[in-house]
């Protein structure tokens, strides 16, 4: 029998289209290789590559199903960690969407009139995400959120030709390697700003005395890594400007339900985060990098990555969907294209798209009050065990909050997971923050119950100390 | 496909849909105590949102149609062939998907304890022993989002070898090939290097004088593609590799083409320094519309300087087994490594796709889906060259192809009008995808077709047929063509609008503002 997977397998088949060829076995057709470089079937076949053998799916079902009995995924209580990606619930909807093969094992729309389906998905991806952030320009996704920071710092350097950027000294560690990864060849230097211990919220003398004719782009995360809300994120705004500098704001898109969203804030660029929107947490990827940008033609033509846009059919009598401004991409400017990114995370940005479309204006909005009022309730009721500061930080925060705990944030994490619940994530290391501060997560996927317990363990580990 | 007709439901945007009040998704109420206990919700007026932001409110009903709708406007390989040259379209099993998309998988933290997801971490250590395996290089890292950022790992890693070397003042270019895809020349920008392209002979080599030519004291690296996008195996590469070792550059291997030679030999024979392979194209990971990927990077265990070696250069987390406990872990990137691409391990449902589709074929199936896919690709050019007459070979004519074919409609264009975009119009009417065209750049009126393994006999015999058919009403009325798609859910588009500053719409938001009066041309 022929392989499942490989339809012309079947020896007749083989031999009928080798006549075709002229040639007498398959061994022909690879004659132009180097004699030293062939591997005869026999040795490749003896490569430890899979188990010796082709398995049949039952096989291969055993053996993922022994894989993942070795997995201990928590969901009864979710663990209570963000950091750059959140646990919250996926509608089913969205996975019935995503999971059509259409979508699902189409490739990039390159052939625009048998692909519309698939352009208009994303294009609504890039509507709804400009209604919630209040920017004109949305392309079709990056990687992360991290690579998105990585290219709009990229951006910047092609945009006015400088180099420093300046970022808050409590940002996201894992998202500033990245950025320092993407802006290293190009002589680019992160510089920190100071963030208020007591609040939370950018030093605006620190950022002022920091600003000048070298800086490139003023970096803000909104909230911040610590769950703060940045009160002052219009003023940072007008300080970036002053100096000519590109302001680009890093978004988590829930929350942009309730708060003033980056382009009423005079932000040049946004990126951020789209797992929250109905992704899933998947060991941290795929991921969907926003990546925004106000209405500024200098800007666009420096944008990384597919956009798809509304035009019409030639005749002018019907809507159609078309991918556009290409001439920044690398399969027409090659070494002089904006960036190298090809594959994104399309199937991601329909995902969202399906998401953002269930939930809708008033969903979001519930949403989005519904984490701010369980998260404050976790802090409210942390902050009542002796010992623990929490909030850590006084500046208003929604989803992510910070606590200082009378032991080490590690020890903590274990004696919790001991107790079935994985919480936190340490901050020592970041800033000035202490080995014994931690970031502590709670969304709608949190029951009280689940808080409820979170804080009754936290009191054990507290009164076992 | 006779009588193809795809879905035309001229479904309005959704921002265009929905009544107030609708909605699609029930959050959990809020428990009164939670509310009593927190008081009432209040944020800093100068951050507060005044109004709610301008989605659409639809029910789950209207949402589920809407979109279920668009997929119908939509095409992948489970509707039919996708022979899009480079794109390696392989049909995505499904035991894999349920695995990939397994709820245990999507609810793990990628920051929870390391003891909990010992099973994934053995899963991703065992890929990255089978790419290695397949491959022929010491180390792989599945961390890369993409095949694109696979690229930028490596020439990352160029950059850092030369670096270390304290050669960087010096080794400023990279030199690619004119057939090379155009992530090559944009990651050698991107990476901060000077890209040189040299010219592909008659024979579909690389040009090997004009290479010597161009190489020198300044060359960093060198990014080959093999089986070039011509779908030609270089026949030079050992001497390519030695060229580029005798001034001290590192060879990179694009592996987007590794069906081509899969189970017959392996790059890391050949002496290339570090490649990336496409999980998403040789390894069977759906292609989801243009993403998510996995690109993962390979290297060679070459000393750098000192004690530092390749492999402590390369971007990402590493995945270390630990004989003495059994027990896997996750390191962070060291001092020498270029660091992180992205914040996390890596794509890890396309990595877990990947996975069982390797574990399924072993290296016997793998073998037979490269030489599956070799043989269906000589057998479509042996029909094409025996049954049409309009479309020619270009570059090493009489030699065979590897995963890839790329036949020229010049001929037929000179003779008719009728060019590869007409053609590819003319596969889509018949219910096939077309091939990339005007891909490699140096074939005019390029056709690059690429079956993979997955394709039938009968399906080639009949795209075959097609492109027959087509020569022959563009003969005889080469204005039908310039009609066509016909059968597809729009006909063809307007690409000059699509882009005008005046009228370029890149979201909903643009078109509504625009109406309005209050947006003025992109400038």
């Amino acid at each position: 029998m022929g392989h499942p997977w490989i339809p012309n397998s079947v020896e007749s088949v083989r031999r009928e289209m080798l006549e075709v060829i002229g040639v007498g076995s398959v061994d022909d057709l690879y004659s132009d290789i180097p004699e030293s470089l062939r591997l005869k079937p026999e040795e490749w076949d003896k490569l430890p590559i899979g188990f010796g053998r082709i398995l049949s799916e039952p096989e291969i079902a055993r053996h993922m199903e022994e894989l993942f009995s070795k997995i201990e995924s928590y969901r009864s209580p979710a663990p209570f960690m963000g950091g750059g990606v959140w646990p919250h619930h996926v509608p089913e909807a969205v996975k019935y969407v995503v999971s059509r093969g259409e979508f699902l094992t189409a490739y990039t729309p390159y052939q625009a009139e048998i692909s519309q389906g698939l352009m208009q998905a994303l294009f609504e991806y890039q509507s709804l995400v400009a209604e919630l952030l209040e920017m004109e320009v949305v392309n079709g996704s990056m990687y992360d959120w991290s690579s998105a920071l990585g290219e709009a710092l990229l951006m910047a350097i092609r945009v006015n030709g400088r180099r420093k950027f300046l970022v808050p000294e409590t940002m996201n560690p894992r998202h500033r390697r990245v950025a320092e990864t993407y802006t290293w060849p190009h002589d680019g230097r992160l510089v920190s700003v100071k963030v208020d211990r007591r609040t939370g919220l950018l030093d605006l003398n620190d950022l002022e005395s920091k600003v000048d004719g070298e800086t490139a782009a003023v970096y803000i995360e909104y909230p911040a890594y610590t769950g703060v809300i940045e009160e002052n994120a219009a003023l940072i705004g007008d300080i970036a400007h002053r100096k000519g500098a590109i302001y680009i704001m890093g978004v988590e898109p829930i929350s942009m339900a309730i708060l003033k969203p980056p382009g009423s804030l005079g932000a040049d660029i946004a990126v951020g985060e789209g797992q929250p929107l109905g992704l899933g947490l998947n060991y941290g990827g795929p991921c969907l990098g926003i990546l925004a940008v106000k209405w500024d033609g200098e800007l666009v033509k420096q944008m990384p990555g597919r956009i798809i846009g509304l035009t019409s059919t030639v005749d002018g009598v019907e809507r159609a969907f078309a991918m556009i401004l290409q001439t920044r991409e690398q399969h027409i400017r090659r070494a002089k294209a904006t960036s190298n990114i090809t594959t994104n995370e399309a199937l991601m940005a329909a995902a969202a798209a399906v998401y953002l479309s269930l939930l809708g204006r008033n969903g979001l909005v519930e949403l989005a009050k519904h984490i701010w009022y369980k998260s404050h309730y976790a802090a409210k009721r942390l902050s009542s065990i002796e010992g623990i500061e929490a909030p850590l930080l006084e500046g208003e925060f929604i989803m992510d909050f910070t606590l200082r705990l009378p032991l080490e944030a590690e020890r903590f994490r274990s004696f919790l997971k001991s107790r079935k619940i994985m919480a936190g994530i340490p901050l020592g290391g970041l800033a000035w923050f202490t080995s014994r501060d931690l970031l502590l997560t709670v969304t709608e996927v949190h029951s009280r119950n689940d808080i409820d317990r979170l804080v009754e363990v936290t009191g054990e580990a507290v009164r076992g100390v | 496909m006779e009588g193809y007709r795809q879905a035309v439901w001229r479904e309005p945007v959704i921002l265009e849909l929905g009544l107030e009040g609708r909605g699609g998704f029930k959050i959990p109420e809020l428990e009164r105590e939670i509310v009593d206990s927190v008081g009432e919700f209040k944020l800093p007026e100068s951050v507060s949102r005044r109004e709610p932001p301008g989605l659409p409110s639809l029910s789950e009903v209207e949402v589920v149609r809407h979109f279920t709708r668009l997929s119908q406007m939509s095409y992948g390989v489970d509707l039919g062939p996708v022979p899009l040259g480079s794109c390696t379209m392989k049909y995505n099993p499904k035991i894999a998907l349920k695995y990939a998309f397994d709820d245990r998988l999507s609810s793990l933290h990628p920051l929870q304890d390391q003891d909990t997801v010992q099973g994934l971490l053995e899963l991703l250590y065992r890929l990255e022993q089978w790419l290695k395996a397949i491959t022929g290089m010491d180390y792989c890292s599945v961390h890369p989002a993409a095949g694109a950022q696979g690229e930028l790992a490596g020439a990352l890693i160029i950059r850092k070898y030369h670096e270390l070397r304290g050669n960087l003042g010096v080794k400023r270019e990279i030199i690619v090939p004119d057939s090379a895809h155009g992530t090559n020349p944009a990651t050698g920008s991107m990476a901060g290097f000077k890209v040189v392209e040299v010219p592909t002979g008659e024979d579909g080599n690389i040009d090997i004088e004009a290479l010597k030519a161009a190489v020198g004291e300044e060359t960093a690296g060198f990014m080959i593609t093999n089986p070039s996008t011509l779908g030609l195996f270089e026949e030079r590469i050992l001497d390519v590799v030695e060229i580029i070792h005798g001034v001290d550059g590192l060879v990179y291997y694009d592996g987007a083409n590794l069906n081509g030679i899969m189970g017959r030999a392996r790059p890391g024979d050949a002496g290339v320094d570090i490649l990336h392979l496409n999980l998403h194209k040789t390894f069977s990971a759906p292609h989801g519309g243009g993403g998510p990927g996995a690109g993962p990077v390979c290297v060679k265990d070459r000393v750098v300087t000192g004690s530092v070696r390749l492999r402590d250069l390369v971007p990402g987390f590493r995945i270390v087994y630990e004989e003495s406990t059994g027990k896997y872990r996750l390191e962070g990137p060291g001092q020498h490594s270029v660091g992180l691409l992205r914040a996390w391990i890596g794509n890890v449902s396309q990595l877990v796709w990947a996975y069982v589709y390797i574990a399924v074929m072993g290296a016997k199936g793998l073998r037979e889906s490269g030489e599956i896919s070799v043989l269906n690709t000589n057998y479509f050019l042996a029909k094409v060259k025996r049954e049409t007459t309009m479309y020619t070979v270009p570059y090493g004519g009489d030699r065979f192809r590897k995963h890839e074919a790329v036949v020229s409609a010049e001929k037929l264009r000179d003779e008719t009008g009728v060019t590869a975009e007409d053609v590819a119009k003319g596969l889509l009417d018949s219910g096939f995808y077309a091939p990339t065209i005007y891909f490699p750049l140096i074939v005019k009126e390029a056709l690059m077709v690429e079956f993979t393994e997955s394709e039938t006999k009968e399906s080639i015999d009949a795209y075959v047929n097609r492109l027959k058919a087509i020569e022959e009403i563009a003969l005889k009325d080469p204005g039908e063509p310039k009609k066509w798609p016909l059968n597809t859910s729009v006909g063809r588009i307007d690409y000059v609008k699509a882009n005008h500053p005046k009228t370029v719409t890149p979201t909903w938001r643009v078109k509504v503002l625009r109406d309005k009066g209050l947006l003025g041309p992109l400038r």
